[in-house]
């Protein structure tokens, strides 16, 4: 455990907040972690163009046609489909569920009120109300300093604001298809160099069908003006949802990339297989948080979404990736946002906090692969786990005999609340190099009674000092999110967080 | 023929040497069904990832070695802890040597697991602790099982301590050209007693050796259990040691691992806390060399509240060699108030040297302190600089820093003459002399 912060209303008044939420006796918090439903459980009702459920050849192709994708595109996801037909899922995670039917997924839908907008008058208003519900109405992402919306709505993108502002910096953001037909140089030369289409099971799947998604490019020395946004919703009923992100940073240039999520509620467990590339060419920073809260299935475990998301990110010479998110959602959740340190000097980062709770189970972490001499890596993981979840950490760190003068630093602590519940860590480290500097530490503790003695000393009630021990535990992850993002974070955290106070 | 095929065959050939109607021959039988169904582990095992045992499966060993062999005190002296007097159980390529050995039944029992397992006078402790820890799912171990027959046997009964450690010793002569040993060790310390025992396993040639040897611990209530084991074989000799230890109540149980070399050791240490209060503590030093590979499998699982447990591996990877770490802790969910801690640090001085760790911990209950910590890192240039200044040689300021990094696993050795012997190789194996006595 770390020590607690004292000045912690300071920091922000995110952090503020939580602690005048979190002012309840213990049995209030569990009463009402119980009965809570899941707050963004609704459904927007917009006639959707859906595709029969079922995986073959054919759908592969349609799916590619209906996004007018050029012939090269089309045959790439076939090979991944080709790819994907001769592989088994992987099995060696920590988790246990029912494994999805995949003949019995649709793998496209959209809405059908297709058209692009240029204001927010001409978007569909049902679609304006779901984001209002949601809290984060598009009118109120427009207020909020700096932040381009890029909204995905079962995969496909509707509205994309301050596009035009992005323009003049020669900034491309847009839904990966557009970017398919506008700038295939670009996609074509990056898209699967860094994950390849055939690299895991659910990588290849995402591959051969992914539906829409966003594209991102910054040019040379650019420093991207704002914070870039985008939230995922899974809308339609037995749909899964392929998003494929891919963003690539240009010498000297420097993107913070946001992501977001929430879904609706749903009894049949939904599957995700999102595919994420980061290109940081030499010198050039990307951030990339994220915010994760789909349905975590009710509090028997019922439903609940199925998240296998492939992460990885590729730094040249001097680049930068920094990692971080907050994950409190989906039933299941595996999911190993990594760093190929490729470049010398080059630098990885992974903040996370994932927290789990009923029968959530979770097993994430991430890689770190040195290949560059001077490279450095930093993991920080906190894992929360409460109810009857499963929280493991998996994360592999690995320097090649090149890699001279690498440098790793990793902490995972765990805080388990409840004794129904377990934490596990799983760290793989493979040194080859013998100038490398590898320090791991990993704790996993409750909150210590000699620490709410502590506060109760100080005239701190336990509720309180239980926020506050709270707080300060997961400190250190979500400072590092951006501030324009924070306001979400917490609303998206709350259900979860509180209910980890027990 | 390949090495499984070849010693499921040859369980026939071996029960017409055993009584195929004692009851343990059921066990036996039940064991080389689980080896044949499973066979040797694979590097997709998760638990063999780093570890290949491709190689020696290509092995042509000799299972059953065709003659006696005899070894005279003078030649095999240095290979005991001479300085002082110790119980001694000897065995030369897996058969019993009396003429090394010194056994005792005076109070206590040590003395021959084939002895144990055919005398009707140690069935009732036989019924009772025989493969009672040992894995029944593991294939090797389940290996070993098949073919048990021979090793140590120990028991010391309510309040007794032996006045002497005990040393067991396994040699291989080298007459055969390839040789595959199989001990079984059967270790039982009731209430309030104590034991010290020292294990070493030595080729005396450079022919081939594989040992896939299993010992069964038993720490009852307040037992007090040190386990030395020293690995400083041959760079023929492959040891694969799995070794089961069971805790009561308050029982406190050390097992120290000296590896210093052999082709390919592996060591399973499986530690099982069946009491409160225990203190279970895992410590290692690992100096390799050459293309050895050493790979460290510890389990802790914690199954009652209110125990302890300590794992300190030091390692030191030089030229080709590879090490491997894994440390895994269980904490159950009744197992509150448990405080487990391990530590694993390396050191690489070569530039082909590879280390693979993978510290794990699974933990169900709440309140508990738990925590690793892992370390690769080399020696500190400025401490280094500092001895070179004061004109220490840079040979002999590394052997020094490398002890002082290994030292605190020594520390907690008991017998003070095993702690010279085992400074006095760990010297030679950094080659440098110290200028103190160590």
């Amino acid at each position: 455990m770390h020590s607690v912060p004292v000045d912690v209303e300071k920091v922000s008044p995110y952090n503020g907040k939580i602690i005048i939420d979190m002012a309840y006796t213990e049995e209030e918090l569990k009463k009402e972690l119980e009965t809570k439903e899941y707050e963004y459980g609704f459904y927007t009702d917009i006639e959707s163009d859906t595709f029969p459920k079922g995986l073959n050849e054919e759908i592969v192709i349609a799916i590619s046609k209906k996004k007018e994708e050029p012939e090269w595109m089309t045959l790439w996801r076939l090979a991944a489909f080709k790819g994907w037909k001769e592989m088994v899922e992987p099995e060696w995670a920590n988790i246990h569920y029912k494994k999805p039917n995949f003949q019995d997924i649709s793998y496209y839908s959209a809405p059908n009120s297709k058209p692009k907008y240029d204001s927010l008058d001409e978007v569909d208003p049902e679609l304006l109300d779901t984001f209002k519900r949601l809290g984060i109405s598009i009118d109120e992402q427009k207020k909020l300093a700096g932040v381009a919306v890029d909204i995905v709505m079962d995969s496909v993108s509707v509205a994309t604001t301050f596009k035009k502002t992005l323009a003049e910096k020669g900034i491309i953001f847009c839904s990966i298809s557009e970017a398919i037909r506008e700038h295939p140089e670009l996609v074509k030369k990056y898209i699967g160099s860094v994950v390849p289409p055939k690299d895991n099971f659910y990588a290849a799947l995402n591959s051969a069908v992914f539906s829409d998604g966003s594209f991102c490019y910054i040019p040379k020395g650019v420093r991207c003006p704002m914070e870039l946004s985008t939230y995922f919703r899974i809308n339609q009923a037995g749909t899964g949802q392929f998003e494929r992100t891919l963003v690539i940073a240009d010498e000297g240039s420097y993107v913070s990339y946001l992501e977001g999520c929430t879904a609706p509620s749903r009894d049949e467990n939904q599957l995700h297989a999102a595919v994420v590339e980061l290109i940081a060419l030499d010198n050039s920073e990307i951030k990339y948080s994220t915010v994760q809260n789909w349905f975590p299935g009710d509090k028997e475990g019922k439903g609940g979404v199925f998240n296998f998301v492939t992460k990885r990110g590729l730094c040249e010479k001097g680049a930068k990736i920094s990692w971080t998110q907050v994950e409190t959602g989906s039933a299941i959740t595996w999911k190993y946002p990594s760093c190929i340190l490729k470049g010398d000097n080059s630098i990885g980062e992974f903040y996370s906090i994932a927290v789990t709770n009923n029968y959530q189970q979770a097993d994430t972490g991430t890689k770190m692969v040195h290949i560059g001499k001077n490279t450095k890596s930093t993991i920080i993981s906190k894992g929360i786990s409460a109810g009857k979840s499963q929280n493991s950490y998996r994360g592999l760190v690995q320097v090649n005999s090149r890699a001279n003068n690498a440098r790793n630093f990793s902490q995972c602590d765990s805080l388990l609340m409840g004794n129904e519940c377990g934490a596990h860590t799983f760290p793989y480290i493979e040194v080859k190099n013998k100038t490398a500097h590898i320090e791991h530490e990993a704790t996993t503790s409750k909150i210590g009674e000699d620490q709410i003695f502590y506060c109760n000393q100080r005239g701190i009630d336990t509720e309180k000092a239980i926020a506050l021990i709270v707080n300060g535990f997961s400190k250190e992850v979500l400072n590092k999110l951006p501030m324009e993002f924070a306001v979400e974070a917490q609303k998206l955290l709350e259900i979860s967080l509180e209910g980890s106070v027990g | 023929m390949d090495l499984k095929d070849k010693l499921v065959s040859s369980f026939m050939a071996f029960e017409n040497n055993v009584d195929v109607d004692h009851p343990i021959h059921d066990i036996r039988s039940e064991a080389i069904k689980n080896f044949e169904v499973k066979g040797f582990p694979s590097k997709k095992e998760e638990a063999w990832k780093y570890t290949s045992l491709n190689s020696l499966q290509k092995v042509d060993f000799s299972i059953f070695p065709k003659e006696e062999n005899a070894l005279e005190y003078h030649q095999v002296k240095k290979y005991f802890l001479h300085e002082i007097d110790t119980y001694k159980i000897v065995f030369i390529d897996g058969i019993y040597s009396s003429y090394l050995s010194e056994t005792t039944h005076d109070g206590v029992d040590i003395c021959l697991m084939s002895a144990a397992l055919t005398k009707p006078m140690y069935k009732p402790v036989i019924d009772v602790y025989f493969n009672k820890v040992a894995s029944k799912e593991e294939s090797l171990t389940t290996l070993n099982t098949a073919f048990s027959r021979e090793g140590a046997y120990i028991y010391i009964p309510k309040n007794k301590a032996p006045k002497k450690p005990v040393e067991i010793i396994h040699f291989a002569t080298g007459n055969e050209a390839t040789l595959m040993l199989q001990p079984r060790n059967l270790i039982i310390v009731e209430e309030n007693a104590e034991l010290q025992v020292i294990e070493r396993h030595q080729s005396l040639t450079a022919n081939e050796v594989l040992t896939n040897c299993v010992t069964e611990i038993f720490a009852a209530r307040n037992a007090i259990i040190d386990y030395y084991k020293v690995q400083n074989d041959s760079s023929k000799a492959s040891l694969i040691d799995n070794t089961y230890i069971s805790q009561k109540d308050n029982s406190v149980v050390k097992v120290h691992t000296f590896s210093f070399g052999g082709k390919l050791t592996r060591n399973n240490l499986n530690f099982f806390q069946n009491g409160e209060h225990i203190d279970s503590t895992l410590k290692g030093v690992t100096i390799l060399g050459e293309k050895q590979h050493v790979d460290h499998h510890t389990l802790v699982h914690h199954r009652q509240p209110n125990s302890e447990s300590h794992q300190d591996y030091k390692g030191i990877y030089g030229e080709k060699s590879t090490g491997v770490f894994n440390g895994k802790i269980i904490v159950d969910k009744v197992a509150q108030k448990t405080n487990a801690f391990q530590q694993n640090n390396n050191v690489l001085i070569s530039d082909k040297a590879t280390i693979n760790t993978k510290p794990q911990l699974e933990i169900f209950a709440d309140d508990v302190k738990c925590s690793h910590g892992c370390t690769i890192g080399q020696l500190d240039e400025e401490a280094m600089f500092y001895l070179q200044s004061r004109g220490i040689p840079r040979k002999e300021a590394t052997g020094l820093l490398m002890y002082a990094f290994a030292n605190n696993v020594l520390e907690s050795v008991r017998i003070p003459e095993l702690k010279k012997r085992i400074n006095k190789l760990i010297a030679t194996k950094l080659g440098v002399r110290l200028g103190f006595d160590l």
